[in-house]
Parts: C-alpha cells; structure tokens; sequence
C-alpha cells in the first residue's frame, strides 16, 4: 500500500487529453511467455463512464489485456491504474472491478441468489446490505422470479443476466466483459446487446469489452480499440475507426460485407492527384488526405460496397460513371450485394433490394472517391 | 437385382426398418456376454454354496449342486474360532485391523490430494509443470523397488510393525495416482469459474471448499473407490510393515489357507473369502453408479 501511495506522489497518476483523470488507464503493459510476446508496451487510457470496446481477432491479446486490467494475470512490464489508484499488485477484489465471463462462470450448486450474493459474503458485508443489494440487481435486470433456480434450470440469456447482476452488486466502478455475448445465439445476443447499452446509460460506469464482433463494438462504444498482435492499430470512435481506418489492417477488420481492395498508383499533380486502377482513371477530388500524395506511389485504394453507386444519379464526391458487368447477386433482405467486373478488377457494390440485377448485365457505376480510403501498398498506413 | 425390383421395394418403406429377430452380430454379442459372465460367476457360485455345507457334503464330491441342508456354521468357525498355529479368534481381529488401516490412509490420501492436485491445476507456481511431471513418473515405480528404503525409514520413525506404518506406507503411495486424477478433474472444470471466484474475492481455500468440492462429488467417488479397494485388497505393505499381531485380513487369510493341520475345512476357508471380499465388493455394489459417472466425468461438459 505504501509503495502505491509513494508511486502516485511520483506524479504518475495519469491525466487524459480533456484534463480529467482517466477511470483506467494502462501505462507501459507488456506481457510474454517466454519468447512469445502477447502484449507489447501497450498504453491505453479510458475515461470516467466511458464504454470502451477492444476488438480484434482471437489470439490479439484483447482478453490477456482485460486479465491484466481485472488482475487476474500478472503483466511482464507496465503499471495499470484504476481511479488515479497503482493497482498493479493489487487482488482482483480490491481493485473496485466486476468481470462478467463468456462461458457465464455461475456458481452450479448456488442458486441464483448465491451467486449474486457470493462475493458479498465473501467480504463479510452486513445481511440487510446484501439483501438491498441482490434486490436492487435483481429488478434492474429482472431476475426476481429467478432467485430460488440454480443456473443448470436457466437459459443462455438469463445465465448471462445473473452473471451481470454478480458484477452489478459489486456496487464498483468499472465493468469488464470478456466476450460476453458470444455463447448465444443471434437473437439473443442482439436482445442483451441492446440490454448492456441501456444498463451503461442508466448505470454511467466505465465499461470495457472485449469482442471479435464488430457489429457488438460499432453498436456498443464510445471508443473501439482494435487491436492485432498484441498492438492497438487505431483508438477511436466507431464513425471515424468505420469511415477513416488508419491502416489497411484496420480497414479490413472493419466491416460487413467487407471493404474493396484494389491496387492501384497515385498521378497527376500534388494540386489536382489522379488515381490509376488498371485502365480506369479516377480523379481523387474532395479526399481528405492524411498526408500528401506523390505522383508514382504504389497504393490500394479502399472503398466500402455502399461507396459504389449503380445508376447514373450523381451524388457529392461521385466520381464520372464508369462501364461496369455484373458477375454475380448476393440478396441480404434490406439490399444485396452486386458483384461488379470493372477494369480486370472484382468490386462489390450495394443495392437496394429493389433495383434487379442479373449476371453479365451492362451497369454503370460510380466511385464516391470522398470516402474512400488510400493505404500505401508497403506500409498499409493510410494516405 | 433389377432396377423395378429395387423401387417396388422401396415403395413400401415407411417409418423404422423393421429388425430381423434372428440377427446373427446380435446373438454374437449375447453369447460373448452369457460366457463372459458364466467366466466370472461360477467360481462364486462355487465359493458360496461350499461356504455353507458341512464337510461331510463336501467330502462328497459334486462341488456344482447346492447342499440339502444349508448351515451357516462355518461362517462363525471362521469369523470367532478358525485357528492359524496356535492361534484360534478367527479372522475377526484382522478384519478391524483393516478397518483401522484403510479409514485413516484413504481420508488422509485423499485430503492431501485433492489440495495438491488443485493447486497444480489452479494456482501455478515456478516448476510447477515439472513438479507435475516428477508426480507422474512417480507413479508409474514399482513398489518393490520402494520397499527396503520405506522400511528403512518407518524404522527411524520408530513406527515399524505398527499399524501407523501401514496407514503411513499407504497414505503416500497413493498421492501421486491421486494428485493425477484430481489435478486432471480441476483441470477440466472451466477456468473463468475460477476466474470469477477470484474476482469475487474468495482465496485459495474458499474456492476449494466452497466452489470446487461440491462439484467434486463424482471424482471423489472414484478416488474413494480407488483407495478402499487398494487398500484394502492389500497384501504386501500388510506383511512387511504391519508386524505379526497386526496383520491385515488378506494376509490373516492367506496363513489361514497354508497354516491349518490335519482336515482341511474347505467350507471355512471359502467363508473367509467371502468376508474379505465382501467390503469392496459392497462398495461396487453401491457406487457403482457414480464411479461410471466419475470416470466420464472428464469427457462431459459442464
């Protein structure tokens, strides 16, 4: 305790962009396995009442990071702080966290009320608290009826609800979830998906999550961390992670159906760029550069099926219509997907369900060259 | 056969397939079994219907007819009077001294076990995978190779031809077998339970007695199983640590067989039998159930 204390007079205790001190925040976490480096000098800092969401696919370290943060791994390297405090060397309990599990985790031989109560038990807290306690999670999550059952007598979406209830009577101030939603099925999993955001806007606490589910992360964050071998690749509201990805990894991750990628080289002149796709020439007019172009680099040109406009209607940032065949149609329900040959090149575009396409019909399409994005071919940074 | 004929069958096919009575893998697998059984059951069946004639019907001949007139004398010969040498309080002290060896060596055995074997699996420590290993190969040493240095060793604890050499000697030869199959147990329980007691604040301790030991119910079943039968099948250990006034029963039993003078009383020696074996045997008897579970136990998910 006295070497936590000591720490903070150091004046290590963090402080965020907009002055505030973070809820949590990660300073310098690395973790490895011998050789094997899981996270790499990570930093990462989350504000008060934000809802942050670590993305990536399995094997990125987004759930050692969430272990590390809950204490329930001990990082190689860095210091993890939670309300201004060091809890690096901290017990789980003590560190003001409540961790809900993908596989649920619920106590079999305890009712649902000893498994909301657990903890609080444990921590010899007195009955009439316990009790205030259990009753007050068990009516925002309305698991009243459900008290007296064991969890073997409940479903997936309830086994779920109870074990948000034994981190929601925890009474703290930081919620980690760890894939909480993946062991459901499609309906459910949007069901409490939109249960877990109205529980953050009645509640305010910081929230963590980790997902490998984009649609869980663009429809629950604040912020998205994306994360790829232990690195974040981009830290950022869903809008901006959705329409400018940093890199070519982001870009791809990101997105259902996901984006095209088609080589291609920049020209023309640093006022008035060009960008060459095979025989086609698009002029880059209203991109929003991150850095200027060079007339020669090697690039991929990035841009979302939904950027692709069948027709002839012109829109802001549309480029001149172009001679496209359709190859094949995949129908969704609310549009489909139009699988476009354009210039030796395979694109996908979207469409409303209404509009007909059949395979090598003759369409025009147009490029909304504004949001699309450019990633340098070596680096995959964006331009 | 034709193409029409094919179709004509298949026209009529609606709902199961009807069986043949007379399959021939079928009556294949029933008489293994019938045999397999027979194999085992009539040289018990022997062993009870001597055990209750007397030995004039024995004398007799015909050891496959139960006897006219069923007497359970030989029993009490060999529960209170059969005699080894000079000795003749039949087998009934050997049967508490087994009692008294087997209780405490199969709590102790198993209460160590079921901690070692959690924190390996739970509570990983520097070398605790080699320590792991070190177990294993530890189980697989025949005990002979242990005997002279752990007779060595119960003579230096003073505790040599007692009971508690036994009890002792028992108690850490099963560990490692133990500590394998509980550390495999816990193992196979989900981590994030773990995970989730811990953020709940309980310790190394609550989480064993409180989480993890009522969903034990079906390896302890097994462990129990495993450690009375050993323990109380037991001839070896018995001979070399227990000394001559506290043999267990097997071995009381074997020097009943080789010891007797003159007549030898088949009816009482099979009655001994019988005793000794009746305790494992009830033991199967009444978790049997839960020892199938136990040992499927691994391959089922929670």
């Amino acid at each position: 305790m006295n070497d936590n204390t000591a720490m903070n007079a150091l004046g290590s205790a963090p402080m965020m962009a907009n002055g505030r001190p973070p809820s949590v925040s990660v300073q310098g976490l690395a973790l490895n396995y011998g050789s094997v480096k899981v996270l790499e000098k990570l930093d990462l800092d989350i504000g008060e009442g934000e809802f942050l969401v670590l993305l990536g696919p399995s094997g990125c370290g987004k759930s050692t990071l969430l272990n590390c943060i809950a204490g329930l791994l001990e990082p190689s390297q860095g210091k993890v702080f939670i309300k201004g405090k060091n809890v690096t060397w901290e017990e789980p309990k003590d560190r003001g966290i409540g961790m809900v599990f993908q596989s649920y985790a619920l106590y079999p031989q305890m009712t649902v009320e000893g498994n909301l109560s657990f903890g609080l038990r444990v921590a010899r807290l007195p009955k009439a608290e316990i009790a205030r306690r259990v009753a007050r999670a068990a009516e925002i999550l309305q698991l009243e009826p459900l008290l007296k059952r064991k969890p073997t007598a409940l479903s997936g979406g309830q086994r779920q609800r109870v074990a948000i209830g034994r981190a929601l009577v925890r009474d703290v101030d930081v919620f980690l979830f760890d894939e909480p939603l993946s062991n459901l099925d499609a309906k459910l999993r949007a069901e409490l998906r939109v249960e877990i955001k109205r529980l953050h806007q009645k509640l305010g606490n910081t929230m963590i999550y980790v997902t490998h589910d984009q649609i869980e992360a663009l429809t629950l964050a604040d912020r998205i961390a994306v994360m790829k071998s232990g690195v974040i690749q981009q830290l950022d509201e869903p809008l901006t992670i959705y329409n400018r990805p940093r890199n070519r990894y982001v870009a791809g991750f990101i997105g259902s159906p996901s984006m095209n990628f088609v080589k291609a080289r920049i020209a023309g002149s640093p006022g008035q760029p060009l960008l060459l796709l095979g025989d086609l020439t698009l002029p880059l007019t209203g991109y929003e550069y991150a850095r200027p172009l060079i007339a020669g680099t090697d690039v991929e040109f990035g841009v979302r099926p939904e950027h692709l406009r069948l027709g002839t209607g012109a829109e802001d940032g549309s480029s001149d219509p172009v001679e496209a065949v359709v190859d094949l149609v995949e129908p969704m329900g609310s549009d489909s997907l139009v699988w476009l040959k354009v210039g030796g090149q395979v694109l996908s575009a979207r469409a409303e369900s209404s509009q007909r396409f059949s395979p090598g019909q003759k369409v025009l399409v147009r490029f909304r060259v504004a949001l699309a994005s450019l990633f340098d071919a070596t680096t995959g940074e964006r331009l | 056969m034709s193409a029409s004929q094919a179709i004509d069958r298949n026209i009529g096919a609606e709902g199961p397939k009807p069986k043949r009575f007379f399959d021939p893998a079928r009556w294949g697998v029933y008489s293994f079994l019938i045999i397999t059984a027979a194999y085992f059951l009539i040289p018990l069946y022997i062993v009870i219907i001597t055990s209750v004639k007397d030995l004039d019907t024995i004398r007799d001949g015909n050891i496959f007819f139960p006897p006219a007139h069923p007497t359970l004398a030989p029993w009490f010969k060999a529960w209170f009077t059969a005699c080894t040498g000079l000795e003749c309080r039949g087998i009934s002290p050997n049967f508490w001294n087994s009692v008294i060896i087997t209780v405490p060596s199969v709590i102790v055995s198993i209460a160590v076990a079921l901690t070692t074997g959690y924190s390996l699996a739970n509570w990983p420590f520097k070398f605790s995978e080699g320590f792991f290993t070190v177990l294993i190969v530890g189980s697989f040493i025949p005990y002979q190779v242990m005997l002279y240095p752990m007779v060595l060793l119960t003579k230096n604890m003073g505790i040599y031809s007692t009971l508690y050499a036994v009890i002792f000697v028992h108690t850490v030869f099963g560990l490692p077998i133990l500590t394998l199959l509980f550390r495999n147990y816990f193992s196979s329980l989900p981590v994030e339970l773990f995970k989730a007691a811990r953020v709940d604040g309980a310790g190394f301790w609550r989480i064993l007695l409180q989480i993890f030991l009522p969903m034990s119910l079906p390896i302890l079943v097994v462990a129990v199983i495993l450690q009375v039968t050993g323990i109380w099948n037991d001839f070896l250990f018995g001979v070399v640590f227990a000394g001559l006034k506290n043999y267990p029963m097997t071995v009381k039993l074997n020097n009943m067989f080789t010891s007797t003078q003159g007549v030898k009383e088949y009816n009482v020696e099979m009655a001994a039998t019988l005793l000794t074996g009746s305790i494992p045997l009830a033991l199967y008897f009444f978790s049997g159930r839960y020892f199938v579970r136990g040992i499927a136990a691994g391959a089922v998910k929670g």
